[in-house]
């Protein structure tokens, strides 16, 4: 099977939240949000969004939302004005996050396409 | 009152600095019952406690009080009610202000209201004897390490004050630091007569707050699938359009640019959030995974069944206090090699600075080269190697002003005295600017008193 990126099957938004960011992964189907709840979990998250975030990563769910809710602990340089990173709010957070590539069943990406 | 009556109530503003249009053009473009405008960021408040100790008059959003003047008669034509936290720290000046605006448009007899209580500046220690820590809910650590070095400190109020103003008839509301979605929440409370103790109701009216506070964010802006959306420059902000019974519709006004649907209002129920099951505010603890959500027609979303539970015994409080110093600053770095010279340039400032005996710790000193991939450092396919061209953004940090400012004079030398190609430097040298850090803490609710004040114009 070939990998797909998580944008296939998702979209995020991203913000600050104090010294960490929060990171919303919004599934684009029932489907392809039981799968997420499956294989996108913090550890995998962690590992992804490492040379961002040098902190814990939490999630929550909200099943109504088709939502899973990333913290990212240590993910701004320091927060609010003490950082020095361009992206001391981490709105591209969601974006970098999207990028991680999966073993995406063919019929959550075909369903997208259809 | 009648059961099928809705009030309509939209954000016209996400944070101080948002455009003017977005509050302009919803009063003018279609119906509306009530405006609100967000204002405070938490840096907002630490700034405007500065600005306030230089001039009393001062301390406000000072850009409300012209919007003010530009949308007046339209408000008060089409009896549109004003909601904003434009007082910052000084609410009392910013009533002053909005009074002679509204006096030299002929409008005497319009009231002006404010909310005042949630300056906790002066109260500080007085509250700290009376057994309230301020632990930092964060870090676990006293107050006593930052005290001397507090700028501003302000409880997060909550709705009930701001239907208390609309009660006493006032077309503008100013209050000074509240939660942001208590903006929209105290329209409803006023309109449908909700009380303390309607937990569902008011946690309904905080997602529908938390929804539009941001603007345009919920209407198509920052939005992943960004080629689906038609027509951002007139893109219409949000408005609620409120039931009785805590059910809402997100909206927008016809014919104007963006979208709203199901997944733009998720994009921004996403946003700040922190766990979804408990959203937490002085009026309300709201559950953000209870409710139903679905499109009911073209930029129309309906949201019902929200629940909510009691709220805590605390107010938050928000305080800033000067921690240090910063300075950035930038060059661009054309090619070719465009990111090996740029790093050569990086390495030349730090070893001049040394030179003069100026070295920064790590972690107190930065360097980016925008174009090779700052924001998604680490990531596959975030970066490249070879970037056409590169911007070299270096910045350091400290304690100690004099030596955070040396930094800035080394970095415009480099057109003249490193590799070629480096050119972009038309901003004058880097200075130093006061870093403001944030203490969030807590604050028992019987501690602090609110009032509202009501004058006419």
């Amino acid at each position: 099977m070939p990998l797909a990126p998580l944008s296939t099957i998702a979209a995020a938004r991203s913000g600050d939240k104090g010294e960490g960011s929060n990171v919303g992964v919004l599934a684009k189907s029932v489907a392809a949000y039981e799968f997420l709840k499956e294989q996108l979990t913090p550890e995998v998250v962690a590992a992804h969004m490492r040379g961002i975030n040098a902190g814990g990563v939490q999630r929550y769910e909200a099943d109504n939302l088709l939502l899973l809710n990333f913290i990212l602990e240590d993910s701004l340089g320091g927060g609010g004005s003490a950082s020095l990173l361009t992206d001391a709010q981490g709105k591209t957070h969601g974006l970098a996050l999207l990028r991680l590539e999966l073993d995406i069943p063919a019929e959550l990406i075909s369903e997208q396409e259809a | 009152m009648p059961e099928s009556k809705t009030v309509r109530i939209a954000n016209g503003q996400g944070f101080w600095g948002d455009s003017i249009l977005g509050p302009i053009r919803l009063v003018e473009e279609g119906p509306l019952d009530y405006l609100t405008l967000d204002y405070l960021a938490e840096v907002t408040m630490s700034i405007m406690q500065k600005l306030k100790s230089r001039d009393p008059e001062k301390g406000y959003a000072t850009d409300f009080v012209s919007l003010l003047d530009r949308i007046l008669p339209t408000l008060v034509e089409k009896d549109i009610k004003v909601v904003a936290n434009a007082g910052g720290v000084n609410p009392s000046a910013c009533m002053e202000a909005v009074l002679k605006v509204m006096r030299a448009h002929g409008l005497e007899g319009e009231k002006v209201a404010i909310v005042e209580g949630d300056d906790l500046l002066g109260d500080l220690d007085a509250l700290m004897e009376s057994g309230e820590t301020f632990e930092n809910m964060d870090t676990k650590a006293q107050l006593s390490t930052v005290r001397d070095r507090v700028t501003s400190a302000n409880a997060y109020l909550g709705a009930f004050p701001i239907a208390e103003a609309l009660g006493k008839g006032a077309r503008i509301v100013i209050t000074g630091r509240g939660t942001d979605p208590g903006l929209v929440l105290g329209p409803m409370i006023h309109e449908f007569g909700w009380t303390p103790e309607d937990h569902d109701k008011l946690a309904a009216g905080t997602v529908a707050g938390h929804i539009v506070e941001c603007g345009a964010q919920c209407s198509g802006g920052n939005y992943t699938d960004w080629r689906s959306i038609k027509d951002l420059a007139r893109v219409g902000y949000p408005i609620i359009e409120a039931s009785p019974d805590g059910s809402f519709v997100v909206t927008k006004h016809e014919g104007t640019g963006g979208a709203v649907t199901l997944d733009t209002v998720s994009h921004q129920l996403a946003y700040e959030m922190g766990d979804p099951a408990a959203y937490l505010t002085p009026d309300v603890i709201a559950d953000f995974t209870s409710f139903n959500i679905a499109q009911e027609g073209e930029d129309r979303v309906r949201i019902d069944g929200v629940k909510g539970t009691d709220a805590t015994p605390f107010y938050k409080v928000s305080m800033s206090y000067s921690d240090g110093w910063k300075s950035v600053g930038e060059l661009t770095v054309s090619g070719p090699d465009a990111l090996e010279k740029a790093k050569l340039c990086a390495q030349i400032v730090w070893d001049r600075l040394a030179l003069d005996g100026c070295e920064y710790a790590p972690e107190e000193r930065l360097e980016e080269y925008v174009g090779a991939g700052v924001c998604h450092r680490g990531i596959d396919g975030g970066e490249t190697d070879s970037p056409p061209e590169v911007v070299l953004r270096m910045g350091v940090k400290g304690p100690d002003r004099a030596k955070v400012s040396r930094f800035g004079p080394e970095l415009v030398p480099l057109v003249t005295s490193g590799p070629p190609g480096v050119t972009g430097f038309a901003g004058g040298r880097p200075k130093a600017a006061e870093i403001i850090g944030f203490w969030p803490a807590l604050v028992s609710k019987d501690k602090i008193k609110t009032a509202v004040k009501v004058l006419t114009a």
